[in-house]
């Protein structure tokens, strides 16, 4: 009996979502980003691609983290040679890195544009170009009509748009399917082994359009994004010392 | 089609340009002058003082002792061409094909120009009537080739007209100075008893040859027409042009639009039967009043897009300020590529560097901020931070050599290094602590260090001693020190980025 009750909620959570003009993506067109359980926040299970996704970042450092895990997105979006538009205002990115996470960095181009005005419109612009795998713009401040113009352009290019905004003066809503937040985490070593082991963050989704948020431990290693589930064992004195 | 060439001799060319500006001398007597050897030579007389048997070439001095009353103008060098070019500009409306031909002449390609008037007849008469209404004395010669037609223009003596095919009779009763021959080779003829073109110009070639030289021969050919001979025109016919004249005079953007657009497609269209593509377009206004507005715009690869380019041009249309009223409208296409043609794709998917579609985003963006702003990076090969990487210069370009992966680098660089406050155990370990902008970071774990020379060859310098660490909240950090220790000197510290 309550499985019945269950397979109908969620029979009706789909049609609902149908309604909402959530399509459930054609099993061609489906981008596996390797997420692991954090795809289950989102409505149909899937990393939604073709919508606008807010990164929010307060620290440098964590400017740093959020475009490591950007580029872990950005290797699943850039499959089969895809290129990507990033622009910026004030650009401190160093493309190589971009490799380790699984991204060719001369499949991106890099736009610098000088105020706010061409900024939104260069976004705009990049977003309407069909095929591209993702347009990400540096923009700390956007009101929600200007987000509703850029929403508008991927509903018809299906082109996945970031947007990294560091230190906004306020957290308004804007017409984003999600709002991430990247906080870098101790690393690991395997047993204890001296030096800086991979890169790890805490990635939170504080909000998700129809979808839960949540927190989760990621570490991108072997080209992968790996879930951390176990405690993260308090670091030992002698350790400190040590160096690789 | 048989070549026609219309050639225009002006007989007085300077002389009846200075009575144009001044037509008080039309009734005195004036020569131009230049000084030579200490004397002044005549270059150019006047109808009046011939008749009295003054001609170029004589000294000033001798003239005034035939006519006292003489006026002397100063000859400067270049001017003839100056006027011969303006002439020849102004030929344009008879022919695409105009061009000088000095010291005092033009030449037009008239091939399929005449009928437009009528008939060459009536198309040699209306040059005639332009050129004497204006005040210039000309004598003009129509003919198959460059020389026949050179030649009965100055030296014929029956008809302007020579028919197609006729030009060789025509030549024969000319002089031999007819053939544009140097003074040296037209001497020799004439010591030879030969003063008519008939007398030599079907004597055996190996004949001519040896007693006159190759440019008898060439110049016999040439007003035979065996062989071809070019001319530069004074205005090279842009091969991708398109025009638009209107009507009424051009206020509006909307006006301006419509007419970018027909434009457009008229030229995109034959781009695309040709298989090409421009890179660079422009876009002339010619207003009411004279002048001239123009746009341009520039593509990264060659385009035959219309609705691309008309996208270009749209951030431009504000700039052109349509004053009275614009008239007339050219779009040329002074650059243009081969375009392969590529199947059109059922559905497109896909979008790599090479795609089109983002060739034409960049376009846009390129018209909008300017193309320096666009960048895309490729690797080098340097392991100094700041070298590893070189701008790439074209969409196209691929990697020559591999991203390298094998040492650490930061998701952040900063552009500049910045200076921080260090603890560190000596020598060449990693920092315990260290401070930046104010607050301090104990480092729990770290790596390094990796030096990296500064290459001699380019710059002198410090090496540097990198290390990736990790402070407590997890945060990791690209460090280094400058230099080596030394007792003396308290090392320096920077920090360079940060890691994901």
């Amino acid at each position: 009996m309550t499985r019945t009750k269950q397979d109908i909620f969620q029979q009706l959570q789909k049609d609902l979502l149908l309604l909402q003009g959530f399509k459930i993506a054609q099993a061609s067109n489906v981008i596996d980003i390797e997420l692991g359980s954090i795809a289950n926040a989102f409505p149909n299970g899937c990393f939604p691609t073709g919508a606008i996704h807010e990164f929010i970042t307060t620290e440098k450092e964590h400017a740093a983290a959020t475009s490591g895990f950007i580029g872990g997105l950005l290797s699943g979006l850039m499959k089969a040679g895809k290129a990507c538009v990033w622009i910026s205002r004030s650009r401190t990115l160093f493309p190589p890195s971009l490799k380790n996470f699984g991204v060719e960095p001369h499949q991106i181009i890099f736009i610098d544009v000088k105020n706010e005005k061409d900024m939104l419109w260069a976004m705009e612009e990049s977003l309407k170009c069909e095929g591209l795998a993702a347009v990400i713009g540096e923009i700390s401040e956007i009101n929600f009509t200007t987000s509703r113009r850029l929403q508008l352009a991927v509903e018809k290019s299906r082109v996945t748009g970031l947007l990294l905004r560091h230190r906004p003066r306020s957290l308004n809503t804007i017409a984003c399917i999600a709002r991430w937040k990247i906080i870098p985490l101790p690393s690991e070593t395997d047993d204890g082994m001296p030096g800086v082991g991979f890169p790890r963050w805490n990635v939170t989704l504080l909000k998700v359009r129809n979808g839960k948020p949540g927190s989760w431990k990621l570490e991108w290693s072997a080209g992968h994004f790996q879930h951390i589930y176990a405690n993260i064992p308090a670091i030992q004195e002698e350790q400190i010392r040590k160096t690789g | 089609m048989a070549k026609r060439f219309v050639s225009i001799w002006f007989r007085d060319l300077i002389t009846d340009w200075l009575i144009l500006r001044k037509p008080a001398y039309s009734k005195l007597p004036f020569v131009f002058a230049t000084p030579d050897r200490g004397r002044m030579i005549i270059t150019a007389s006047c109808q009046l003082t011939r008749a009295q048997g003054i001609h170029a070439g004589m000294a000033i001095a001798d003239a005034r002792a035939l006519v006292p009353s003489l006026h002397v103008f100063d000859d400067t060098p270049g001017r003839s061409e100056k006027l011969l070019r303006g002439l020849a500009e102004y030929c344009i409306r008879y022919t695409p094909v105009a061009a000088i031909d000095l010291p005092d002449g033009i030449i037009l390609d008239a091939t399929g120009c005449a009928h437009l008037w009528g008939g060459e007849r009536a198309y040699l008469t209306e040059i005639n009537k332009r050129f004497k209404k204006a005040g210039y004395h000309v004598r003009m010669a129509m003919a198959d080739t460059i020389g026949a037609a050179w030649a009965v223009a100055r030296f014929g003596q029956v008809k302007a007209i020579i028919e197609s095919g006729e030009h060789t009779n025509a030549l024969l009763p000319l002089p031999a100075a007819a053939l544009r021959l140097e003074p040296g080779i037209i001497a020799r003829l004439q010591k030879l008893g030969l003063y008519q073109a008939g007398n030599f110009i079907r004597m055996p070639r190996p004949a001519l040859r040896r007693r006159f030289g190759e440019a008898l021969l060439l110049r016999i050919d040439q007003a035979l027409g065996t062989e071809e001979e070019m001319i530069q025109p004074v205005q090279p016919p842009e091969i991708y042009q398109e025009r638009l004249s209107c009507l009424d005079p051009i206020i509006t953007a909307t006006g301006i639009e419509i007419a970018l657009n027909r434009l457009l497609n008229k030229l995109c269209s034959r781009l695309c039967q040709e298989e090409k593509g421009l890179r660079v377009a422009i876009c002339k206004c010619y207003r009411v009043d004279g002048k001239i507005e123009q746009m341009e715009i520039g593509t990264g690869h060659a385009s035959h897009n219309a609705s691309h380019l008309f996208k270009l041009f749209e951030n431009k249309i504000e700039t052109i300020e349509p004053g009275l009223g614009i008239e007339l409208f050219i779009l040329e296409a002074p650059k243009v590529e081969d375009v392969p043609a590529w199947q059109q794709k059922l559905w497109s998917g896909s979008c790599g560097v090479e795609d089109t579609s983002l060739a034409e985003l960049l376009d846009r963006l390129a018209n909008k901020i300017g193309n320096g702003n666009i960048h895309r990076y490729l690797p080098d090969e340097h392991y100094w931070p700041e070298r590893s990487i070189k701008l790439s210069t074209a969409l196209h370009e691929k990697t020559a050599t591999a991203w390298q992966t094998d040492r650490p680098r930061p998701a952040q660089l900063l552009s500049v290094p910045e200076p921080i406050e260090v603890t560190a155990p000596v020598p060449d370990y990693p920092p315990m602590l260290f401070r930046y902008k104010d607050k301090v970071h104990r480092i729990k774990k770290a790596d390094g260090p990796e030096r990296i020379e500064r290459e001699w060859w380019l710059e002198e310098g410090p090496h540097r001693d990198y290390y990736h660490v990790e402070d407590e909240d997890g945060q990791r950090y690209w460090l280094f020190r400058s230099g080596h220790y030394s007792v003396d000197k308290k090392p320096r510290w920077f920090i360079h980025g940060f890691f994901a």
